[in-house]
């Protein structure tokens, strides 16, 4: 363990990265994952050998996930710990089971190559008592990123070209999007929306129990041309949505229920009449009319950037093109 | 079972109210947004957080998710939370927790809603200001004071000014009061919605499209509203066009309505003065649109309007055929108007002795006014007297506002 990080760090000072900060442990600290604070800054844990180049810390595994929520084009770079002597248990296509003293990190960069930027790292942390998400935003430098429980706002320039101001969440929205029946739940990591490659490797080193039982995985966003329509779009709208439009979660009142495994035309929102809208509804009638997208709700609050209409209404500073392409589609193509 | 959940609510504010709570101050001015925000997050249960008098500039909404505490301004015109500039949330202000109190501030120009309270049980609301300044507008946010989805919840002494659907709307709730308070200048002034035991009283509710709003819609989590008591309310000259997006449910509400009931059961409106609400002052009508849901029943059920005062109202009705309706019933319609429909053998409307009133008469569910014969009505007098005794929020809530 302690050879392999010294290789890492002497890696490292021969590409001339920034050096890591003498104080940053070279390894997780599991107890800051688990003591009952609220860690002031992300080095503390510990997470990342070298935090600017975001190479993780031993047993610090990357992961992706097959449709990702869209986050204004930011490149996500997630991780995963699982303590030592633990590991995550398969429970079907759903979330993985995860052992106390489980970290997820989620790192928001924009820009390309040298030009690359980390904005910030949203951690959840499972603690004795559940789950805490908090949200760090990083130095200029980018050697530390240091804990913002209201958040913050700063200018941006997205993939697209977009000039927008660019919001990370308090913590209490962190809990608007991960809240389930009053408990915060992580949301990316189901067997579902991972790859079968990943979970292998997972169960090969023993950090995952066994492979899950899944019979539809979502598909590979970026092979969206090729891939089923219905798939397609239901794993958009899951991932983007469902979060909050799901029974016990914060849009559960609108009745709208956009689940993956739903499968209530109405539910999903088809000839839906809206409860709470308000001027969102654009003057429509439906969710969803089959058929008609520019008459559908779902779609016209989807492809909005204006605040009170937009949905979803945390995290989007700009539409997702590519996004409202899929969802219009299978609108349009709905019979 | 009402008396239980009393007692259980006693003993959880006993234990949420630990001997050491703290006062947070909180100052206008440069960075409001991250201190406030920050102290609301950073409160422990019993905390209370003082906002000072003046302008706060807010440009995202806020958010309360720790139980027990109050959040106190220094007035409902002297601490204001400006959101003109909001750029992100659907709210302006959302509480996620139990047993939190709200008192003397404003919200002005929230992008979506004011202060949404979502499963945030025992809230108190008392002498909070809701305002979109521009005006009845169509792009105003939706819900001025908009609680969902919570058990004890009393709106007290506070005002919603243009809400683009209801000014103090209470969703998928119960044990509601709403009182005291004043909504102008919204398309419904206070909706009741899919909830139970709810009193509305001792409100003023004008120059809205319609006054007071008791509604039961199909196709939510939360199903079947009913007992709901709308008394002493001051529902005069809501005069406003409806300027709901379309789109709406409340984009149906014609203008110059006072009361409307819509579906639901066991409805007392008593001891009202309704006045110069030029549709009707009082209406109780089906749900009028198609439905699938098979939990839902469309129809009013024991509906009690008595010993109100009708003033003027009725005089230029928004029906189809109003003229000729005027000249069919004397120049001014009668104060309260059905529809006709009921569910069998139940009464919709009952209404005490003398109180004039006319149906539509429609045929069926769903059709059109203008397919119904109206003739003056005269609604069977209610044999016995209903939500009679303590109804409402709590009497815990009550006992916050006074400290």
């Amino acid at each position: 363990m302690r050879g392999r990080n010294l290789l890492a760090l002497g890696s490292l000072a021969l590409l001339g990265a920034v050096a890591v900060k003498a104080t940053a442990p070279s390894s997780v600290q599991e107890e800051v994952i688990l003591e009952d604070r609220l860690p002031r800054a992300i080095s503390e844990f510990g997470f990342f050998a070298d935090p600017a180049s975001q190479l993780p810390a031993r047993d610090v595994v990357p992961y992706r996930l097959n449709t990702p929520l869209y986050s204004d084009g930011a490149d996500k770079l997630r991780f995963i710990y699982v303590p030592q002597g633990a590991q995550l248990e398969a429970d079907g296509e759903g979330l993985l089971q995860f052992p106390i003293g489980t970290a997820l990190i989620k790192t928001f960069a924009f820009g390309e190559g040298d030009a690359r930027r980390l904005i910030e790292t949203r951690v959840m942390l499972l603690r004795a008592d559940g789950w805490i998400a908090l949200p760090y935003r990083w130095n200029d430098d980018q050697s530390d990123a240091r804990l913002v429980v209201a958040g913050g706002r700063l200018p941006i320039t997205t993939p697209s070209g977009e000039e927008i101001s660019y919001r990370i969440p308090n913590k209490n929205q962190c809990k608007e999007c991960h809240g389930l029946n009053g408990e915060v739940i992580p949301l990316g990591p189901k067997a579902r929306n991972l790859s079968h490659e990943w979970l292998e490797g997972m169960v090969s080193k023993a950090r995952l129990d066994r492979m899950p039982g899944v019979h539809d995985t979502m598909p590979l966003w970026e092979e969206r041309a090729r891939a089923d329509l219905d798939d397609t779009a239901r794993a958009y709208l899951d991932v983007n949505c469902a979060h909050c439009h799901r029974p016990g979660a914060t849009a559960s009142n609108s009745g709208l229920d956009l689940r993956w495994e739903q499968e209530d035309p109405g539910a999903i929102g088809i000839m839906k009449r809206p409860v709470a809208a308000g001027r969102g509804a654009c003057g429509l009638l439906y969710s969803i009319v089959p058929g008609d997208p520019e008459r559908s709700i779902l779609l016209y609050r989807l492809d909005s950037i204006e605040p009170g209409v937009a949905m979803p209404e945390l995290g989007k500073g700009t539409i997702d093109q590519d996004g409202v392409t899929i969802v219009r589609r299978w609108i349009k193509e709905m019979n | 079972m009402r008396k239980l959940g009393g007692a259980a609510l006693i003993a959880a504010i006993a234990i949420a109210n630990p001997a050491l709570a703290e006062t947070h101050t909180i100052v206008p001015g440069k960075g409001a947004q991250e201190r406030l925000q920050e102290a609301l997050i950073l409160a422990e249960p019993g905390d209370e957080i003082v906002l000072e008098a003046g302008r706060f500039e807010l440009t995202d909404g806020l958010s309360l998710d720790v139980d027990s505490v109050t959040v106190r301004g220094a007035g409902m015109d002297e601490t204001v939370l400006d959101f003109t500039n909001q750029q992100g949330a659907g709210e302006g202000l959302l509480v996620t927790s139990d047993f939190v109190t709200l008192r003397g501030f404003a919200l002005e120009n929230p992008k979506g809603d004011g202060i949404k309270s979502k499963g945030a049980d025992a809230i108190v609301y008392h002498q909070i200001r809701v305002t979109w300044t521009g005006g009845p507008l169509s792009t105003n946010g939706a819900y001025g004071i908009y609680p969902v989805e919570s058990t004890g919840v009393l709106v007290d002494s506070s005002m919603v000014e243009g809400a683009s659907d209801a000014g103090i709307y209470v969703g998928q709730s119960r044990d509601i009061t709403v009182q005291r308070s004043i909504v102008q200048y919204n398309v419904a002034g206070i909706e009741i919605e899919n909830s139970r035991n709810a009193v509305v009283q001792e409100n003023i509710a004008t120059h809205n499209t319609g006054g007071v709003l008791v509604f039961d819609l199909p196709d939510l989590p939360v199903m079947g509203g009913g007992d709901v008591r709308v008394v002493r309310n001051l529902v005069t000259t809501n005069d406003v066009d409806n300027f709901a997006p379309p789109g709406n449910i409340v984009g149906g509400v014609l203008r110059g309505t006072g009361i409307l009931v819509m579906a639901n059961e066991n409805v007392l409106i008593s001891q009202n003065l309704l006045e110069d609400n030029e549709t009707a002052q009082v209406m109780v009508v089906a749900y009028t649109q198609e439905f699938t849901d098979e939990r839902y029943n469309p129809y009013p059920r024991n509906v009690v309007v008595q010993d109100n005062v009708y003033e003027g109202g009725g005089d230029k009705p928004q029906l189809p055929g109003a003229e000729q309706l005027l000249a069919a019933l004397g120049g001014a319609l009668p104060p309260v108007l059905w529809d006709g429909l009921q569910q069998g053998e139940t009464p919709a409307l009952l209404a005490s002795e003398g109180t004039p009133a006319w149906s539509i008469n429609l045929p069926q569910l769903g059709a059109d006014p203008s397919q119904g014969s109206p003739t003056p009505y005269v609604a069977p007098v209610p044999e016995e007297a209903i939500l009679e005794g303590p109804m409402g929020a709590p009497e815990e809530l009550f006992k916050r506002i006074k400290g």
